[in-house]
């Protein structure tokens, strides 16, 4: 259930790794799309805690490109549908997330990202 | 009166018999569903605005069921396997991690409108445990650290992963003023505001003890809120200030629909045919109009 609103959240959080960490590269996943309730309004509040490229670039790692290259200045009805869809629609169920910069992985197993650090890799 | 987390790490506790205990005992589910909407009230959102929101410690997703209720979206971190497993039979709405929360935390700066921890009242022991007791007193089966330090990576990632102002809103049963002492010096440290909220102080069972922590102001007055007084009726019912006062207000009728309410009904009518339940009662807020952003 690891959906792309969490994933453009998420950065590497193990010891040291406090540049380039962000955002986790999928490997190796399996998708499962699910309808989701559109809320127009959720998303409008959303859209500026968003890292817009890191979100393209995730959405077309998961064989989704509906998402301008650049955000719109134009917010309109059309624009969110795609925003929903991308968000929170497309649910990770299998794979791996890998940080860009420590390359630990992030195995995902049924939906579940497993975020456990090695003793090593704790801050 | 035995103490678990002295015993064994949470993921061990929390096997598959222990987190599967109350997927059918109403009277619990409804404990934790009013401790969820405390913890809501005591968050002190925007009114009727949808969150973005981190469960801390959220379990077999008892509280996530009310979140998602409540039309927010949600982000679960849990350490137990076997408890997430329930959550995603449970079929809760929020994204699940599997995640030590003392090792801390990687969201970006400003992820969360809130967060919220709820303990988990245990019907054997007849006491609760809570996810800052488990950080105290035990260890777990991963490596680790001392208490002290993974206080430390805790509160300061939370406070790191939340959004200026905001709160985070955590249930606790500390045993000792020394326990209390440690994690409000630790939090604090660690950049957060707030203070400790304890709802019925002079009644033994309906006694709550909360850690409402605040980033910036906290969003609103700059005070802890008060805790509730007087009688309970029940014992982990508690009563709802802002319910109470919804009640008298009526809402205003030209507010936008997020989840209509026929929607709401339909799918709690399904959780029913499923055997959920900890569906809520329907009420004249089921499905209640929620104001638009902008
Ligand atoms: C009190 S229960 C939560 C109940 C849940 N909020 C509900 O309403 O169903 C406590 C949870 O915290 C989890 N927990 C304990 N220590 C933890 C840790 N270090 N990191 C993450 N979760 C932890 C346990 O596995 C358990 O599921
Ligand atoms: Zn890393």
């Amino acid at each position: 259930m690891v959906r792309l609103i969490t994933h453009n959240l998420l950065a590497c959080h193990a010891k040291g790794c406090t540049s380039n960490n962000f955002p986790l590269q999928f490997q190796d996943v399996s998708i499962e799309l699910r309808d989701a309730d559109f809320n127009a309004d959720f998303l409008r509040g959303f859209l500026p805690r968003l890292e817009w490229p890191a979100l393209v670039g995730a959405a077309r790692q998961l064989g989704d490109t509906s998402l301008p290259a650049e955000q719109p200045d134009m917010i309109d009805d059309e624009f969110l549908q795609k925003l929903h869809h991308v968000l929170l629609e497309i649910h990770v169920e299998e794979g791996a997330m890998v940080c860009p910069n420590c390359k630990h992985v992030y195995p995902i197993s049924n939906g579940i990202p497993n975020m456990l650090l090695a003793e090593h890799e704790i801050g | 009166m035995s103490r678990p987390e002295l015993v064994a790490p949470p993921e061990i506790y929390y096997g598959d018999v222990e987190a599967k205990k109350y997927t059918n005992n109403s009277r619990i589910q409804q404990i934790q569903a009013d401790m969820t909407y405390r913890a809501l009230e005591l968050l002190n959102l925007p009114p009727d605005e949808p969150a973005f929101l981190l469960d801390i410690g959220c379990g077999s997703g008892l509280s996530g069921e009310i979140l998602d209720e409540e039309g927010h979206l949600w982000a679960g971190l849990d350490i137990a396997p076997s408890m997430l497993e329930v959550a995603l039979e449970r079929e809760v709405e929020g994204d699940l991690f599997l995640q030590d929360i003392g090792q801390g935390i990687g969201f970006r700066p400003g992820s969360f409108d809130g967060a919220i921890s709820i303990r988990r009242f245990d019907n054997t022991l007849r006491r609760s445990i809570s996810v800052l007791q488990w950080l105290l007193n035990a260890e777990t089966s991963h490596p680790t650290s001392s208490p002290p330090h993974r206080l430390t990576r805790f509160f300061t990632t939370l406070h790191a992963a939340l959004k200026n102002p905001s709160r985070a809103v955590l249930q606790f049963y500390p045993t000792s003023d020394d326990q209390i002492q440690l994690i409000t010096s630790i939090a604090q440290k660690a950049g957060f505001g707030g203070g400790i909220v304890v709802d019925y102080p002079n009644s033994k069972k309906a006694r709550k003890v909360f850690l409402c922590l605040f980033v910036g102001g906290g969003g609103g007055a700059q005070q802890v809120p008060k805790g509730l007084e007087g009688e309970e009726e029940d014992e982990g019912r508690v009563q709802f200030e802002k319910r109470r006062e919804r009640l008298k207000a009526k809402s205003g009728g030209k507010r936008k629909n997020i989840k209509d309410k026929d929607w709401i009904l339909k799918k709690k009518e399904l959780y029913r045919q499923r055997g959920k339940e900890s569906v809520p009662n329907d009420s004249k807020y089921t499905g209640r109009k929620r104001k638009p952003v902008f």
